[in-house]
């Protein structure tokens, strides 16, 4: 059977947060606007539009990548997790409550892409050292911590979920 | 207000109260809102750096499908009026409309021309492309110093010198000239043995917040308009937009959303007056957002400037003379902080002979906007490295010499009065003592590189500024905190602090609200070092208010006379009866009876705050790469209230200031056009590009503020350049007087000293 | 973006129809971070994005000791630089792999993907040309092999023919006591295009310590990644000592003809050239002898 060639809107389907989830996307829609102009997920953000900040950060199969550099049709079948599945106000993870206990956002914008990409960093290495903390975080930018807070709370949030 | 005072929750680092919402992503930013019927905006900006718009023909995107209504300049009154906005600068209005949509000019790449509402962003964009603008492009001009020329091309034909009131005959694109002078300069310099004088170029660099500006607006059928928008001042939002759209600012509530980064970037307005006008044309909500492209070009990066420094040094290493010539480019309209670079310049020195010259440039760049200490860090780039070389070149150890030249309280400084308490010495006191400085250093490091250390001074301002806050005492003890000052690094946390400190609380009892400006009273920007100084000041205020307020409807139920009670703390009291505000609030709560309180203050300007930092890097000798290695900033906050928050602006500061030294400018082809609108190119440092930052935070308390604070947000960012460019010198023998010292001005300054040598 | 049409064809040969049908305005997507960036700029004029993922040629990645290494198209970098066989038989690809624009950008983007978007600063191209890569392409007329040297014509241009597609990427097994090294410079520590790269690929002879074949490759110094099989040849024969590597390294640098741009100055580049084709050259000569 041919492949067809969508041109209007597609039907969707992903696990979002571990929720099966559907949708209607363009084509031309990335997986970031779906998330937030879609889905009402505007946890990640819009920061360079380019692979350049990380603030739009999500991991999908597993994998951190940035969600303005994928195309909402692309996640047809695969499971997303955004900030929103990190942990719940009721329910904060060890990593969002070390970056909350050691300051380590000020205007909170680039902290989504952050919670997210440090998720994945401790689920592949849960004892990183300070290098490789800097290494896996390079692809966030933040302009307001210069980052010191940011490498504690992702220290103490390994050795909080025991990695030693 | 002495720092000995112990205190019960200044000084402890509690989570702040935005933060879970932070971390889970359930903070609304501006770009988040969403309401019903909500449609997208987007904006046409000038492809060209100085032209003037013959035409603009929007009939093909008015067509287009999913089109609601296109804006230009038209659908703008004319504006004529002054006004006040952020630190101390009058605001010219017709300047900041043009900006907003520009009229029969575009005055820089970016420049906003025209605006389109359709039902999504995407057709938005596609639209734009159907806009028909006539150019006809004119020689731009980019060099602060040929803007200067007097031949240059003039941006405005109506812009003329202004030197200390007298208006030049001729136009000019020197909008300004500043000068401010003591003592003999002449004498000064033949007192010295040793005079230094050097030349310095900086280029323009942005603020980088990492959140784009964003604007939602929405009419109600009455007239009343409502914006939501990341933003440094609500206030500031509604008395530009009142302005802009010459409608009344009582008919317009400007809702501060969080927002993602500031830095004195986000207090000018861009797209609010636009949503605003498409809102009322196409009767729906409206949601306008730029991409980074367009933050970067058109919104209000820093000046790029021309510096001149000298200074005269005695033989016994007191500085005998400075002067100063600062020519900082404004962009397309006058405004930049050129009179702040004047103030700042000199700033951490005692000085008898002083003569400063400022100039304020037209140039076919965005309107600058004030960047975190704006003006500052580059007067301190020169100041710092002259003293450097001059320490040099005398033997001086250089933080000695800035012991011996220190500004101490009565100290001159320009366009103010003289130095109340402040703690420039203190600072160098402490890095003398400080770890880093003590460590030894090996210039030859094992990898090959060459280290080398340097130190740098800097100074920032403090506005007063005016604050509003409003207190809601509930039953249950706690106390409903409404304050106007948006949050950009934790002030939330640091207002409350004071609030509960004064009021005699815990912290958890005060719940802090931003809110919009329907609710509480006029609050001036989030900037200018000012908001846990200056909004702390009014929340101490309110917590006092607040206590004669209950004293006043405790007396009739205690059946006493109001001056009979007394307040400790927390503690209510009157011959024999005392009971805590817990008790008090639940004796009020079941009489119904309500306690709302309300202040503003404006306290004055405060001192302000110094700051000494010491930089070690690592350089490359074969490829000019410079590695920020070891950095320690010593500042002095007068009262750290939440000592992380403290940190973390330091800590800031530094990140951008070594960003601002080795990587980050605008770069300029020969049209004027900018080749680095994206964060792959313009390049702001990641987490491996600086060190681990240690903090050591000095504390002279301020004589202004009840509990000593001094602004912090801002001086962190003042010495890391200079720091930088001396540390260099260290370890390679080269200096450098270009801003960013990228590696290939690093590389061939290196090549050129070993070809000489 | 403009309005976009998608499609995931399950074989080359659907891939083959849909890019004739799309004409010059379909573009192959594998991970994505060059090509949508470039459709939201208009800097890329593309009107069908046709999905290469799930086509098993592109995304296969396979070791064979006879055959060497067949990297599928859209392979993305971390499969790469995780893969153990790689990693010890092809370290100078982990060194690519592993610095193209951070973590989150190598869950997608891959090898195949920047050579075909034919930068002429691309972190991959300078090392497979290094390694003596040779690209697999499919098209109306059937496939053919390209040395990647030859893949790319100008920015952002290469070889392909309408219709053509990039399906894999092959090295031969290196011979023994051979190694590589990348070595890019950048202003930052990561994130960045590069100024200079250099891909170098030494062999040793078994038991002399004497070079047997080099390859060297430049990028960002030309408009596209430049091989300089002088500087290598210049090698062949020589002991690897610091004499021999400043002689190649000199001849890399006098083939670099960069321009100055907003990263850098031409003469900066020129210098670095001749810089880093020593460091590479010595550290693949440390991956030799330490391995």
């Amino acid at each position: 059977m041919p492949t067809e060639l969508k041109t209007g809107k597609v039907a969707i389907h992903a696990t979002i947060n571990t929720e099966p989830t559907d949708w209607l996307s363009e084509p031309r829609e990335t997986l970031l606007e779906a998330l937030r102009d879609r889905l009402g997920l505007t946890g990640s953000k819009e920061g360079c539009g380019n692979g350049n900040c990380g603030a739009c950060a999500v991991l999908m199969e597993g994998r951190l990548v940035n969600s303005c550099c994928v195309l909402a049709v692309e996640a047809e079948g695969a499971s997303i997790t955004t900030v929103e599945g990190c942990g719940t106000p009721e329910g904060l993870s060890p990593i969002q409550r070390c970056f909350l206990e050691e300051a380590a956002l000020q205007c909170g914008f680039c902290t989504p892409g952050f919670i997210v990409a440090t998720k994945a960093l401790l689920e592949k290495t849960p004892n990183p050292t300070e290098d490789e903390i800097r290494w896996w975080l390079a692809g966030n930018l933040c302009r307001c911590t210069g980052y010191d807070k940011i490498v504690r709370a992702v220290q103490n949030a390994a050795a909080a979920m025991g990695g030693n | 207000m002495a720092t000995e005072t112990k205190y019960r929750v200044i000084g402890t680092r509690p989570v702040r109260p935005d933060g879970v919402d932070k971390v889970t992503g359930r903070a609304l930013y501006g770009a988040d809102i969403v309401l019903p019927r909500m449609a997208h905006a987007r904006v046409l900006r000038s492809p060209h750096a100085h032209a003037r718009i013959r035409s603009i023909d929007t009939r093909q995107a008015e067509a287009l499908t999913g089109v609601l209504a296109v804006v230009t300049a038209k659908d703008l009154p004319d504006v004529d009026a002054i006004l006040m906005v952020g630190e101390g600068g009058d605001v010219n209005m017709r300047h900041a409309s043009h900006n907003i949509l520009a009229h029969d000019k575009a005055l820089y790449e970016g420049h906003a021309v025209a605006a389109v509402a359709a039902t999504s962003p995407h057709i938005a964009l596609e639209a734009l492309k159907r806009i028909v603008v006539d150019y006809e492009a004119l020689p731009p001009v980019i060099d602060v110093r040929k803007a200067m020329e007097p031949e240059a091309t003039l941006l405005h034909e109506d812009q003329f010198t202004d030197t200390a009131g007298e208006k030049s005959e001729k136009p000019s694109n020197i909008a300004s000239h500043t000068i401010a002078e003591e003592g003999d300069i002449e004498k000064g310099f033949a007192e010295a043995k040793v005079v230094v004088e050097r030349e310095f170029v900086t280029q323009t660099v942005h603020q980088g917040y990492i959140e784009p500006h964003a604007a939602v607006a929405e009419w109600r059928s009455d007239g009343f308009l409502t914006l939501w928008c990341p933003t440094q001042g609500a206030f500031a939002v509604r008395q530009q937009c009142a302005q802009i759209l010459q409608h009344p600012a009582s008919h317009i509530k400007v809702v501060p959303t969080e927002i993602g980064g500031g830095f004195g970037g986000k207090i000018s307005v861009y797209l609010e007056p636009v949503a605003a006008i498409l809102s009322r044309k196409t009767g729906r909500p409206i949601k306008i957002l730029m991409d980074r492209a367009e933050v970067l070009m058109g919104t209000g990066p820093t000046p790029g400037t021309y510096i001149k420094v000298k200074m005269g040094v005695d033989a016994e290493g007191n500085i005998t003379a400075a002067q100063a010539l600062l020519a900082y480019d404004a962009g397309a309209y006058p405004g930049s902080p050129v009179g702040a670079g004047c103030m700042t310049v000199f700033a951490p020195y005692r000085l008898k002979n002083v003569r400063i010259d400022g100039y304020d440039v037209l140039v076919n760049k965005p309107k600058s906007a004030a960047y975190r200490a704006p003006g500052a860090t580059v007067a301190e780039f020169a100041t710092e490295t002259v003293v450097d070389e001059i320490c040099e070149q005398m033997g001086l150890d250089p933080l000695e010499f800035r012991l011996k030249n220190g500004a101490k309280e009565g100290d001159w400084r320009p366009f103010g009065p003289p130095y109340t308490r402040i703690g420039a010495i203190e600072c160098v006191e402490a890095a003398q003592g400080s770890d880093h400085w003590k460590a030894p250093l090996e210039h030859e490091a094992p990898n090959g590189k060459r280290r080398g250390r340097g130190v740098a001074s800097g100074y920032w301002m403090n506005w007063g500024g005016t604050s509003s806050c409003t207190g809601r005492l509930n039953g249950d003890g706690s106390v409903f905190l409404l304050e106007g000052s948006t949050d950009i690094g934790g002030t939330r946390a640091s207002i409350a602090m004071q609030f509960a400190e004064a009021f005699g609380v815990d912290y958890a009892q005060v719940i802090p609200q931003v809110v919009d400006t329907d609710t509480v009273g006029y609050n001036d920007v989030t900037g200018g070092s000012r908001t846990t100084f200056g909004t702390g000041y009014a929340a101490h205020a309110l917590a006092q208010k607040m206590q004669r307020d209950i004293v006043e409807k405790l007396a009739p139920i205690w059946e006493v006379e109001p001056d009979t009670i007394t307040v400790e703390g927390a503690c209510y009291a009157s011959n024999g009866k005392s009971a805590t505000i817990m008790e008090v609030a639940k004796l009020l709560d079941e009489k119904g009876i309500q306690v709302v309180s309300s202040v503003t203050t404006s306290p004055h300007n405060s001192s302000g705050a110094f700051a000494t930092h010491i930089a070690d890097v690592e350089v490359d000798s074969e490829t000019g790469k410079v590695d920020v290695v070891r950095y320690t900033a010593v500042q002095d906050a007068g009262k750290a209230i939440h000592p992380a928050y403290v940190e973390g602006q330091m800590q800031g500061g530094v990140a951008q200031g070594i960003g601002w030294a080795l990587n980050e400018e605008y770069f300029y082809d020969s049209a004027g056009k900018l080749r680095n609108a994206t964060l792959l190119d313009y390049r702001m440092p990641t987490t491996l590009d600086v060190p681990p930052i240690e903090t050591i935070i000095v504390e002279v308390p301020s004589p202004d503020h009840p509990y000593g604070v001094r602004g912090a947000g801002e001086v962190p960012i003042v010495p890391p350049p200079a720091a930088i460019a001396n540390a260099i010198y260290d370890a390679v023998g080269v200096r450098l007087q270009t801003l960013p010292m990228s590696p290939a001005k690093v590389c061939a300054a290196i090549l050129a000293k070993e070809g000489a040598a | 973006m403009r309005a976009l049409q998608y499609a995931a064809p399950r074989s080359l040969e659907e891939a083959i129809t849909l890019l004739q049908e799309g004409g010059p305005h379909a573009r192959i997507l594998a991970g994505g971070t060059d090509l949508l960036p470039q459709i939201s700029d208009a800097v890329r004029d593309v009107a069908v994005v046709v999905d290469g993922k799930k086509i098993p040629e592109l995304m296969h990645l396979s070791f064979d000791p006879e055959r060497g290494l067949t990297i599928g198209a859209a392979v993305p970098c971390y499969r790469i630089y995780e893969d153990p066989i790689i990693q010890q038989h092809y370290p100078g690809l982990v060194d690519s792999a592993s610095i193209i624009g951070g973590i989150a950008i190598q869950g997608r983007a891959s090898l195949g993907g920047n050579l075909c978007n034919s930068g002429p600063a691309a972190d991959s191209t300078p090392m497979l040309i290094a390694y003596g890569a040779t690209a697999r392409i499919a098209g109306p007329e059937g496939e053919r092999k390209v040395p990647v040297e030859d893949f790319c014509t100008a920015p952002g241009r290469n070889v392909l023919h309408p219709g053509e597609l990039l399906i894999s990427l092959h090295l031969p097994t290196p011979a023994p006591r051979t190694s590589a090294r990348y070595l890019r410079f950048i202003p930052r520590n990561e994130m960045d295009i590069a100024i200079v790269g250099v891909g170098v690929c030494l062999t040793l002879a078994e038991t002399e310590n004497t070079i047997t074949a080099a390859r060297i490759a430049l990028g960002a110094v030309a408009p596209t990644p430049l091989f300089v099989p002088e500087a290598g040849a210049f090698l062949v024969g020589k002991a690897p000592d610091a004499e021999a590597f400043a002689g190649a390294a000199a001849l890399a640098q006098a083939a670099a003809r960069p321009i100055s741009d907003m990263r850098s100055t031409a003469e900066h580049r020129k210098h670095l050239a001749g810089v880093l084709t020593r460091r590479a050259l010595q550290g693949a000569l440390e991956r030799i002898t330490t391995s």
